[in-house]
C-alpha cells in the first residue's frame, strides 16, 4: 500500500530531499550534560540531525557513545540533573522551552518510545489491556469501548493472535517477542509522528529480532512515521534506515545517506565498526576484530580526537587538535582529519546485510498492512528501502536460501 | 521450621514459577504456599479475629461471663479449670476467658488501627519519597531519621500524655469516663503508636518505591504522557503494595506488644476496659500460685504475634519473585 512510497524515496538522500519545507523534527547544536560528583559529564555535544516524516534515521554506536542519551535528550526524558543545550523543533515547536504540560501532552501522542528490554518496558502488575489503553485515555477523548476497540485493533496490527484474551493477561504469560510487540502497540496506541525505537531487537532473539525490525517499518510505511532507531548493530540499520549517524564519545563522527555511508565510509570508527561484525564468509574459528581499547573518558574528555586513541591511523595531529565535522560536498558528513577511503563498492553492504542475522528468510514480511499473519507470510519482495546501489546480490543470497 | 508445601500446590504454581530455576527446596516450598505452620498460624489469626468481633454476641448469650465484674463467689485468682471459670480469674475476680476475649478486641482495634495510620501516612510518605527522589526524598527522609531517633517507647509515652484529655478529677461527678469532646483512650493509643511506626514503614516503603520507580516501565509510562501521580499510583505503587502488606503483618505484632508496653507503664488501654496488655499487667503483681491469669494472656499474645510474623514473612516470601520471572 505505502510501500511503494517508501521505496521511491529510499535512494534520495535525505539533506537534498528537505528542500524548503520545514523537516519534522530538527536538532541543531544538542548538547546534553549530567552534572555528577567528579564534574560535569558531557553525554551529547553539539548534535545536529534533520528528519523527515516517514524516513528512518539510524543513530549506531557502541555502549557509552551517548546514542541512547541523545534519543532521550530529543523527547526530553532525561533526569533533573541533565542540562540540555541548542534547540530541538519538533513541527516549528521548541521543545527544550516546553513545560511539562505541553510535553505530557506530545508524549505518547505525538512522539514514542520503544524500550529495548520488553521485560522491564512492561508493568509486570497490569494487565496489557489496560497499559495499552492508558495512553490513549490520556490523550484521546475515547469511551470506555472505543478504548478497548483501538486496543485490540493495536494488537491485531503487531501480530498478536487471540488480541481479546492477550488484553486480560499479564506480561509474564507472554513470551519475549510478544511483549515486545505489546511495547510497540503502546507506542503506537495514540499513532504518533516520531517514534524512537531504542535498541528494540537487543533483548530478543535472533529469530525474533527481524520479526519486530520488519513491523516497526511495516507500522512506519502505514502511518507515514519517521523513525529514529538507536542501535550498536551496523547490520541493522543497513537496511532500515535512510541515513545513518555514527556516534562516539557523545558526538557524530560521521553522517550520511546509508548507501552513501556503506559505499564509502571516510570515519575509522565506522571502518571498525563494520570490521568487527562476524562475517560468514570467513573460515570457521577465524579471530573476531574487536575494536581494542574503551571509549573516551566523558568526563576528562581527550584533548584531540575522541577516537584517536583507538585509532590504528591516528597521526600526532589527531592528539593534538579535534577535527570538526565537515561535509564533502555530498551531504556526507565525517569528523576526521584524515578520513579512509575504503571505495569498497558493493560487496560492504552485502556482507552486513548477509551476515547480520536480522534478515531471517522466512520472516520477511510484505511492507503493507497486512502484518497480523506475518508468521505464514510468504518471503515476499523485500521492500524495505535497501539502497539501489547494492540489491542485486543480497537478493540472490535470499533467493538461494529460499529455494 | 521444615515446611513440606502440600504437592498439590506446588504443581499449580509450578508453571507460574518455572523460570525460577533451581532454588532451594525449603524456600521454593515456603514460596508455593502457606505450608502448615502457616495454616496453623492463619488459623489462629482467624480465630482470633472471629473471637474478637463476636465478642458482644458470645457475651450477650451467655458464652463468656461479663468481663468487668467480680464474681464473689470464686475467690481471687482462681486457677484453670474452677468451675463456671474455665480459665480461672484474675485478683479482682473477673473471668479470664472473658476479659481475653475482650481484650483480643482492644488489642486488634490498637493494632490494626495503629498500623492503619501508620501505613497511610507512612506508606504515602514514603512513596512520594521514593518517587520522587530528590529534594523531596532528602527533606523527607530527614524527618524520618529524626522521628527514629526518638526511643519509640519513650515517644509514644509523651504522645498519649499529649493527647490525653484533662484528667476526670476536674469534674466534680464522679462517673466521668471520657472528656466531652475528647478521644477515647483507644483513639488515643491507636494515634500514638500509628506515629510512632509512620517513620519505619515509611522507610520500608521508601526503599521499595525507590527501586520499583526506576524501572524502566514507568519511564515507558512517562514517555507516553502520563503524569507523576498517575505514575504513582498506577505504576509504582501496586508493585510496592506486596511489601507493604508484609510488613503491615509484622508491625501489627510490634503494635500489639507496643500497647502492652504502654499498659505496664500505665497509659495503655485504660482498666476497666479488658485489653491483653493490661490483663498482664494488672496481674503481673501476683506473685503467687496459680499464675494463669497473668500467663494465659502472655501465651495468647505470643502465639497472636508469632501467627502475624510467620505470616508476614511467608507473604514477603511468596512475593519475592525474581526479575527474570517478570
Amino acid at each position: 500500500m505505502s510501500a511503494p512510497s517508501l521505496a521511491k524515496t529510499a535512494d534520495r538522500p535525505l539533506r537534498t530531499h528537505d528542500g524548503d519545507d520545514e523537516p519534522l523534527l530538527v536538532v541543531d547544536n544538542l548538547s546534553t550534560t549530567f552534572a555528577s560528583d567528579q564534574g560535569p559529564i558531557r553525554a551529547v555535544e553539539d548534535v545536529t540531525l534533520r528528519l523527515q516524516r516517514g524516513r528512518t534515521l539510524g543513530i549506531v554506536g557502541e555502549s557509552g557513545s551517548g546514542k541512547s542519551v541523545l534519543s532521550r535528550s530529543i523527547m526530553g526524558l532525561v533526569p533533573a540533573y541533565a542540562t540540555r543545550t541548542g534547540s530541538i523543533r519538533y513541527e516549528g515547536t521548541e521543545l527544550l522551552d516546553a513545560g511539562p504540560r505541553e510535553l505530557r501532552k506530545i508524549w505518547g501522542a505525538q512522539m514514542a518510545m520503544v524500550f529495548q528490554d520488553p521485560m522491564t518496558a512492561l508493568n509486570p502488575v497490569q494487565k496489557i489491556g489496560a497499559q495499552i489503553t492508558e495512553s490513549i485515555r490520556e490523550h484521546l477523548d475515547y469511551s470506555k469501548t472505543q478504548r478497548r476497540d483501538t486496543a485490540i485493533a493495536l494488537l491485531r496490527s503487531v501480530g498478536i493472535p487471540e488480541p481479546e484474551r492477550r488484553l486480560k493477561q499479564y506480561p509474564h504469560e507472554l513470551s519475549g517477542g510478544m511483549r515486545q510487540r505489546v511495547v510497540i502497540a503502546i507506542a503506537l496506541a495514540c499513532g504518533p509522528h516520531l517514534l524512537f525505537a531504542d535498541e528494540p531487537t537487543t533483548a530478543l532473539d535472533v529469530t525474533v529480532q527481524a520479526q519486530i525490525l520488519d513491523l516497526i517499518e511495516a507500522q512506519q510505511a502505514e502511518r507515514n512515521m519517521a523513525v529514529i532507531l538507536v542501535t550498536h548493530d551496523l547490520g541493522v540499520v543497513a537496511t532500515r534506515a535512510d541515513e545513518i549517524a555514527v556516534m562516539y564519545g557523545g558526538r557524530i563522527v560521521e553522517q550520511a545517506p546509508t548507501q552513501v555511508l556503506f559505499r564509502q565510509m571516510r570515519h575509522p570508527y565506522t571502518e571498525a565498526l563494520l570490521r568487527s561484525i562476524p562475517r560468514l564468509d570467513l573460515p570457521s574459528h577465524t579471530r573476531l576484530e574487536a575494536i581494542s581499547g574503551r571509549p573516551p573518558d566523558l568526563l576528562h574528555p581527550p584533548q584531540g580526537c575522541r577516537f584517536a586513541a583507538r585509532c590504528p591511523y591516528a597521526q600526532p595531529k589527531c592528539h593534538a587538535e579535534e577535527p570538526e565535522l565537515v561535509d564533502d560536498g555530498t551531504g556526507h558528513l565525517f569528523r576526521c582529519w584524515y578520513p579512509v577511503g575504503i571505495a569498497s563498492e558493493q560487496t560492504t553492504i552485502d556482507s552486513v546485510v548477509t551476515n547480520a542475522h536480522v534478515r531471517q528468510v522466512g520472516d520477511e514480511i510484505a511492507t503493507d498492512d497486512v502484518v497480523a499473519d506475518d508468521a505464514a507470510t510468504a518471503p515476499g519482495p523485500a521492500v524495505d528501502g535497501r539502497p539501489p546501489a547494492a540489491p542485486a546480490s543480497a537478493d540472490a543470497t535470499l533467493a538461494e536460501e529460499d529455494s | 521450621m521444615p515446611v513440606d508445601a502440600p504437592p498439590a500446590a506446588v504443581e499449580a504454581q509450578a508453571a507460574v514459577g518455572a523460570t525460577g530455576g533451581p532454588a532451594d527446596p525449603e524456600g521454593s516450598s515456603a514460596k508455593r504456599g502457606l505450608g502448615a505452620v502457616g495454616w496453623v498460624a492463619a488459623s489462629w489469626l482467624i480465630f482470633v479475629i472471629l473471637v474478637a468481633f463476636l465478642a458482644p454476641v458470645l457475651e450477650s448469650t451467655e458464652i463468656i461471663k461479663d468481663p468487668v465484674s467480680a464474681d464473689a463467689e470464686a475467690g481471687p485468682g482462681a486457677p484453670l479449670f474452677t468451675e463456671g471459670h474455665i480459665l480461672g480469674t484474675d485478683k479482682s475476680r473477673r473471668d479470664v476467658l472473658s476479659r481475653l476475649v475482650w481484650g483480643a478486641r482492644s488489642s486488634l482495634i490498637v493494632g490494626v488501627g495503629a498500623v492503619a495510620v501508620g501505613m497511610l501516612v507512612g506508606g504515602a510518605l514514603g512513596l512520594i519519597s521514593g518517587f520522587r527522589r530528590g529534594r523531596a526524598d532528602t527533606a523527607l527522609s530527614s524527618l524520618f531519621d529524626i522521628l527514629l531517633a526518638f526511643p519509640q517507647l519513650v515517644l509514644a509515652l509523651s504522645l498519649v500524655a499529649f493527647l490525653k484529655p484533662p484528667p476526670p478529677e476536674v469534674a466534680t461527678d464522679g462517673d466521668v469516663v471520657e472528656a466531652a469532646g475528647g478521644l477515647t483512650a483507644i483513639q488515643i493509643l491507636i494515634i500514638a503508636i500509628g506515629i510512632v511506626a509512620i517513620p519505619l514503614l515509611a522507610r520500608i516503603t521508601r526503599a521499595t518505591s525507590l527501586t520499583w520507580s526506576q524501572r524502566e516501565f514507568v519511564l515507558a509510562g512517562r514517555a507516553q504522557g502520563a503524569r507523576g501521580l498517575r505514575l504513582m499510583i498506577r505504576e509504582v505503587l501496586p508493585n510496592v503494595l506486596p511489601a507493604m502488606f508484609s510488613v503491615a503483618l509484622l508491625s501489627i505484632g510490634i503494635a500489639i506488644i507496643a500497647e502492652g508496653g504502654l499498659s505496664v507503664l500505665g497509659v495503655g488501654v485504660e482498666p476497666p476496659q479488658a485489653s491483653w496488655g493490661n490483663m498482664i499487667a494488672e496481674n503481673r503483681s501476683v506473685n503467687r500460685d496459680p499464675l494463669n491469669a497473668l500467663f494465659v494472656p502472655m501465651v495468647v499474645v505470643f502465639f497472636t504475634v508469632m501467627a502475624l510474623n510467620y505470616l508476614g514473612d511467608a507473604v514477603r516470601e511468596r512475593f519475592d519473585v525474581r526479575e527474570s520471572s517478570l
